[in-house]
């Protein structure tokens, strides 16, 4: 019934939309004063406020809001100069007032877009919103076979997220994107992220659940200039995910399409071991969830000078540094890409500002180091070298001091917390050896072990130097200069 | 009954601050006055068991020098949806029977700081929804007039309570005339502040954007002292007004009305209203006029749609708020298989037949398609009535009516008839409505049967301190006309 990408793709035209969670890295929660931190004991940080207890009323964190004005207007919306927060109606046990504190019709921030990079083109995401809310307490099912509560033998609730200020944005309908689709909703959620990471108003871990995508996608005959009906596919919590959602979900819809069904409007399941989705509850039946405006809290009206003097403290935002930084190191879009898409931006910043060239920065933290990274399944910028030591190594290169494989063997020892890059040199002894009498012994051993080289190369085949090098190079373990070396050769065989 | 019951509550804190009488001395008179008419009144659903500790340590601090606070030693009875700590709260609800609250409202705290002896917590229409108590789930309080008829509701148990000496103050909250109801019926005075200028921390909920707490009292001074007490910006409370309490106390004091304009609303008489209690209104009014007031009629024409209106916004309000009574962490929780079950039955088990109604109505006035028709209608409504008073206090300082159509009715009269129920509150909703203030002092008894009947003033937002100017006006001319306070009359306890 699923047909493969491909064919769907022959067939069918994509549309795709992204709803992102994003938990904000407030120091206390939405309404309350209770610390945010991850990860505490269950049911530690919770007031009557976050637990919802009878009497108890909720004061807006002032914090949340700026932070997320500063998302908006990274986002390029229009900040809303009077808006409310909306009391969304639904029954569920890790919810303590059973209702979400959220907005509705009238969000904070509107109207806006983000510039995404993949494969060298740059695609516009229209941003329908942004909007606050508080987040749920967290279910734990037990004993049952999903880890759903249908069939588990009982539930616990950890109340600490209760109340953890969300902000949700909400991306337009993106069509047009062809093939390219499940590319673009993965760069559309890692440029995101970056933005956020750069404003600095959240850790956008989404191992940690800090920040969770929603992925609406449809399908409809190419040519037809229809949009079909859309499913809304939950739980996609990495970046790898949402790309293999989206993917996943065009096949079935194809599929579905193919053999002469229609799409049902529901909301699915991704499952990230499988990389399918499953059919979850259907919008037709879904919940009436009699949104109203929230009457224990007073309307958000952000002074204009409020929201100007935030528009000036942002930072540089990563299309404004992509743009600089293919400039400055001359990169094409790609180099850019592939140096985003490693993690390795702000080391290779990082090591440029301390003395690198950038081609010599890219080059280790790309190489050598993403390696590294990769055996030991981390970020590159989690390993434990800093940017002054790769800086430092790339001169010790450049000044001769070293070669790379030698380079390579410093990183080694840095990265066993031997020391600095210096002193890696000195305790393994690892400096590239020119001085011509220590070679010298090295040089004659050589021609002495491999006479009939040695005979050629006097004969003016110079290129056959190049083994004898080689012989010099291994009886000095690597150390040796090569370059000098060569000479000391040509200058006795001449 | 010991003299001390019978004191004013400016009289007590008086004569503790002075040495005069011990705060020990003054709890244990109220104590003994509750144990000895409970069995009629059932004003209270649980008594204070420190509240004898309490006053001796108000009466250690005043042997150490240190001040007492303007209410140090006066009991207070609190409505029982106060959340208080050290005290079960219940609303008057089996859903929420046993609920002891880890924390304490912002008002409670800032009595207990004033010296005030929280004496206990008093019965109330289940979550304040009813003119009458009966819809408590502990059994209806009985009015100290006429034991056989109702004190008025929700805040019924406060005004039993004050008007059986039981207590000289207590709390009680106004949604829709929950406190100046039960006042006028009781024969008291009782106040609905202006909408954030009492704190609603700790306070559970009925409707949001309505609820008012504020004082009951058997003097307007005693209410002034009270509504001071409790008043005054809260940043709990993102609905608190931060503004300076108005001076309400020394308006009190003032007692004058010489000169004010006010305003009686053409709206409020005629048909369902009962004849003697047009009689003692007119009688009202014509003694502010000779007491130099000048009086005009005003017409508020959008008054007539505050009834359904309120009907609407207060349910709505309601069936989200009362969301959270589920059985899942605290309160009566049924047994059942599934989460969905327990919630289901839990509700069913806890909530009364009102708050059902409640809930129903509401729930269904917030839902997809109906939303603009109903919610959405009914606060353009609500924005209609608060131009009706804008305008009427373009011409008048005060408002004003009768408090409630009606004097006290038998208990199970109106029990089966909802609507005859809410016709109670009909002249005290629109100051809910528009957020502004409005008191109900007594202004006599109805001649067809004794029973009290309440002058209900109505002032702008923040300018709370009007209707005690009128109030004390009214009250010092009545009772010397009276040559005795109205409650003296009140002969339904045995007692």
């Amino acid at each position: 019934m699923t047909v493969t990408y491909e064919e769907a793709l022959q067939k069918y035209e994509p549309v795709f939309g992204l709803e992102t969670h994003v938990e904000l890295g407030t120091r206390t929660k939405m309404f309350c004063g209770c610390p945010t931190a991850f990860g505490a004991e269950p049911n530690t940080q919770v007031c009557p406020v976050c637990l919802g207890l009878p009497g108890s009323l909720p004061v807006v964190n002032q914090r949340a809001i700026e932070f997320a004005i500063r998302i908006g207007l990274a986002l390029n919306c229009s900040i809303a100069s009077w808006c409310r927060f909306a009391r969304k109606n639904y029954f569920y046990p890790d919810m303590p007032k059973n209702f979400q504190i959220s907005q509705y019709d009238e969000p904070l921030c509107t109207d806006g877009y983000l510039d995404v990079l993949t494969g060298g083109e740059t695609v516009r995401v229209g941003i329908e919103r942004v909007h606050l809310e508080e987040d749920t307490g967290k279910s734990l099912h037990v004993g049952g076979a999903t880890g759903r509560i249908q069939g588990a033998e009982y539930s616990l609730v950890d109340y600490n997220r209760s109340g953890i200020p969300l902000v949700e944005i909400v991306t337009k309908p993106v069509p047009g994107t062809g093939y390219l689709a499940p590319e673009v909703a993965r760069a559309y959620v890692t440029e995101l992220r970056d933005v956020l990471r750069t404003l600095g108003v959240s850790d956008v871990r989404m191992e940690e659940g800090s920040m969770r995508c929603d992925v609406n996608t449809s399908i409809a005959a190419r040519g037809s200039g229809a949009w079909g009906t859309r499913t809304e596919t939950k739980n996609v919590n990495s970046l790898r995910s949402v790309e293999r959602a989206v993917r996943s979900e065009i096949s079935r819809q194809a599929g579905v399409l193919d053999a002469g069904e229609r799409v049902v409007q529901e909301t699915r399941h991704f499952h990230e071991d499988t990389g399918v989705t499953t059919s979850g509850r259907s919008k037709e039946e879904a919940q009436d969830y009699r949104y109203f405006p929230e009457p224990d809290l007073v309307p958000v009206a952000p002074a204009d000078e409020w929201v100007s003097s935030i528009r000036a403290s942002l930072p540089e935002l990563p299309s404004a540094r992509r743009a600089r930084l293919i400039s400055a190191w001359s990169l094409s879009e790609l180099e850019f890409e592939s140096l985003r898409n490693a993690g390795a931006l702000d080391v290779v910043e990082a090591t440029v500002a301390v003395g690198a060239s950038p081609a010599d920065a890219r080059k280790w933290w790309l190489g050598e180091l993403a390696r590294k990274a990769n055996d030991d399944g981390i970020e590159v910028s989690a390993l434990p070298i800093t940017p002054s030591d790769v800086a430092r190594i790339a001169a010790l290169v450049k000044a001769g001091t070293l070669n790379d494989r030698l380079a390579r063997e410093v990183i080694d020892g840095v990265l066993w917390g031997e020391g600095t890059p210096d002193e890696v040199v000195e305790k393994r002894g690892l400096a590239v050896v020119s001085d011509d009498s220590a070679l010298i012994a090295a040089v004659d051993e050589a021609i002495a072990a491999h006479p009939d080289v040695a005979e050629k190369v006097r004969g003016g085949k110079v290129a056959a130097a190049g083994a004898l090098v080689g012989a010099v190079m291994k009886a000095t373990r690597g150390q040796a200069d090569a370059p000098r070396v060569r000479e000391l050769i040509l200058e006795r065989l001449s | 009954m010991n003299e001390l019951t019978t004191k004013t509550a400016a009289e007590l804190a008086a004569a503790v601050a002075g040495g005069e009488v011990s705060a020990a001395e003054v709890t244990a008179a109220h104590l003994a006055r509750i144990e000895a008419v409970e069995g009629q009144v059932n004003a209270f659903l649980h008594v204070a068991a420190d509240a004898a500790a309490r006053a001796s340590e108000i009466d250690a601090r005043r042997a150490a020098g240190a001040p007492l606070g303007p209410l140090g030693g006066v009991p207070v009875a609190v409505k029982d949806l106060f959340a208080t700590v050290g005290m079960p709260t219940t609303c008057g609800s089996r859903i929420l029977e046993g609920w002891h609250p880890p924390y304490e409202s912002t008002i409670t705290r800032r009595l207990r700081e004033a010296g005030a002896i929280l004496i206990g917590k008093t019965n109330m229409d289940e979550f304040a929804m009813g003119s009458s108590t009966e819809n408590s789930a502990y059994g209806p309080s009985h009015n100290p007039w006429d034991l056989s008829f109702v004190p008025g509701g929700s805040s019924g148990g406060s005004a039993a309570a004050v008007a059986a000496y039981e207590a000289p103050l207590a709390l009680g909250t106004d949604t829709g005339g929950s406190i100046r109801e039960p006042a006028a019926v009781c024969g008291i005075v009782g106040t609905k502040p202006t909408y954030g200028g009492s704190s609603r921390y700790g306070v559970v909920a009925f409707a949001s954007s309505l609820d008012t707490p504020g004082p009951l009292a058997r003097s307007v001074l005693d209410a002034a002292l009270l509504h001071e007490a409790m008043s005054g910006h809260d940043p709990m409370d993102s609905t608190s007004i931060d503004a300076p309490v108005p001076p309400v106390v020394a308006a009190a004091r003032q007692a004058d009305v010489a000169g004010m304009r006010i305003g009686i609303v053409s709206e409020f008489s005629g048909e369902g209203y009962q004849p003697g209690v047009m009689t003692r209104f007119n009688e009202a009014v014509e003694l502010l006029e000779s007491l130099g007031a000048k009086v005009t009629e005003i017409s508020c024409r959008h008054f007539k749609y505050a009834m359904p209106a309120y009907y609407l916004i207060a349910p709505s309000e309601v069936s989200s708020n009362l969301a959270r009574f589920d059985g899942m962490r605290y309160g009566l929780r049924a047994s059942a298989s599934s989460a969905e079950e327990t919630m289901s039955l839990s509700r069913d088990a806890g909530f009364g037949d009102e708050a059902k109604r409640r809930i129903v109505l509401g729930t269904y006035a917030l839902s997809s398609g109906y939303y603009d028709a109903y919610y959405g209608k009914a606060q353009q409504v609500r924005t209609l009535i608060i131009r009706d008073f804008d305008a009427a206090f373009e011409q008048v300082d005060v408002l004003v009516s009768p408090s409630s159509p009606t004097t006290a009715f038998p208990i199970g009269e109106r029990a089966d008839d909802p609507i005859a129920m809410y016709l109670a509150d009909l002249c005290t909703i629109p100051s809910n409505l528009a957020g502004n203030a409005a008191i109900s002092v007594p202004c006599g008894l109805a001649p067809e049967n004794g029973l009290p009947v309440g002058l209900h003033v109505m002032a702008p937002v923040l300018a709370d301190d009007r209707l005690y100017r009128v109030g004390a006006a009214v009250e010092a001319a009545f009772e010397s006309r009276w040559g005795h306070p109205l409650l003296t009359e009140a002969k339904g306890l045995s007692a």
